[in-house]
């Protein structure tokens, strides 16, 4: 029995320390922010083939889910807060992503290139 | 108003089709309505919850909480899964055939309709969440059209749960003896997408970098967002641009599943030296 504990313990050690890591990587960070259910800036500009995070910041009084189906992101940020996502390496070309809340106003797009 | 009853739609066929499934799986076991109906039950508790406490669910862990959450709740539907279908492969095919209705063998299915009782929450709390979120939104923006909204969201309630019985119904048809076999190979792919998407969850919190590349494209020929792609989405896992460690779980749930469920299945052929039956003419 001890010696299931001490192997939880040690997985909840490595989760822990992978996901500091992973969250301490040297990526660039884009911001974007909500306001009125729409995004600023509704683009940016990302160089091809190099991950990065996307931080979306929601200053609505209502949450909001950001959301891309390519690659697949799906992010709720309650009002307020801050959500950071990872974006894997992408091609060229023209990736858009939505609040899917308020899919009439909440449009923008990463521009891979 | 149509926004609304889209949203909601959308987000209660993932759950519906579950559902259905999970009800045409235990179909004429004992105490399998109230499993389906305490999962549901516990699952619209659960999606309150994660939508009141979202914002505690963010922070979390350096704020990738949501993710993780996700994550671990998408695995525990993968091993409840995996572990009914393994479970049925070794004592349920004769349980499937005769003794269900004379609700036998009860312990040990009572254990089997616990698990997918927690399949069904899993679903209705991820799903659940989000229309809980959706909706709060709603009543807190107020207005005139308010209304409107929440008579599109009852609609796309009612829609969803229509898509979850014709799922039910369109299973219960298949003749008995195959139903075994097809709703074990449905439990397995349903598994092995669910365990697709916890990957992009932890790919997304950057948690697992590695094999991120995108696998392939099929957006073009079958989009995600179309009807028939999300409710393949739903059944199978399909994605028109997965990640190459997406499909790697993907695959390896499989083989997984189908494997253990192969190893712990009672073999005829081992019993027939002990009983001399007649071999093949």
């Amino acid at each position: 029995m001890t010696h299931s504990l001490r192997t939880i313990a040690c997985a909840a050690a490595l989760a822990v320390a992978v996901v500091g890591a992973a969250r301490a990587d040297d990526l660039a960070t884009y911001s974007i922010t909500l306001k009125n259910h729409r995004f600023t800036p509704a683009e940016i500009h990302v160089p091809t083939g190099k991950p990065f995070f996307v931080s979306v910041k929601n200053l609505d009084d209502t949450a909001e889910e950001f959301e891309m189906h390519n690659p697949a992101i799906e992010k709720v940020i309650p009002p307020g807060e801050e959500g950071k996502v990872r974006i894997r390496p992408l091609g060229p070309g023209r990736f858009s992503f939505f609040g899917d809340f308020h899919q009439d106003t909440a449009q923008g797009a990463i521009v891979s290139e | 108003m149509l926004g609304a009853l889209i949203i909601v739609f959308r987000e209660v066929i993932e759950a519906g089709i579950i559902v259905g499934i999970v009800m045409a799986v235990t179909k004429g076991v004992r105490g399998s309505r109230l499993m389906a109906g305490a999962g549901v039950a516990g699952g619209v508790l659960g999606a309150c919850l994660v939508a009141a406490f979202a914002g505690v669910i963010a922070d979390a862990l350096n704020g990738v909480g949501q993710e993780i959450f996700n994550a671990a709740i998408l695995s525990l539907a993968v091993c409840m899964l995996a572990w009914h279908n393994i479970w049925m492969a070794s004592h349920g095919r004769q349980l499937a055939a005769e003794a269900r209705k004379l609700g036998q063998d009860v312990r040990s299915g009572a254990r089997s309709l616990a698990a997918l009782a927690i399949v069904v929450a899993v679903a209705v709390m991820r799903e659940g969440s989000e229309v809980a979120l959706f909706l709060y939104g709603l009543v807190a923006a107020g207005g005139a059209t308010a209304r409107d909204l929440v008579i599109g969201s009852l609609l796309g309630l009612v829609a969803g749960m229509a898509v979850s019985a014709v799922t039910y119904f369109g299973l219960v048809t298949i003749p008995a003896h195959r139903l075994f076999t097809v709703t074990s190979a449905l439990i397995t792919f349903l598994a092995a997408g669910l365990a697709s998407q916890a990957v992009s969850f932890l790919q997304q919190a950057g948690v697992v970098s590695v094999l991120g590349d995108t696998a392939w494209d099929t957006s073009a020929i079958l989009s995600d967002t179309s009807l028939f792609g999300r409710v393949l989405h739903t059944l199978v896992g399909y994605s028109d641009q997965p990640s190459v460690l997406q499909a790697v779980v993907y695959a390896a749930t499989l083989a997984t599943i189908f494997t253990l469920s192969k190893v712990f299945a009672p073999r005829a052929v081992a019993r027939r030296p002990e009983s001399p039956a007649p071999q093949r003419s």
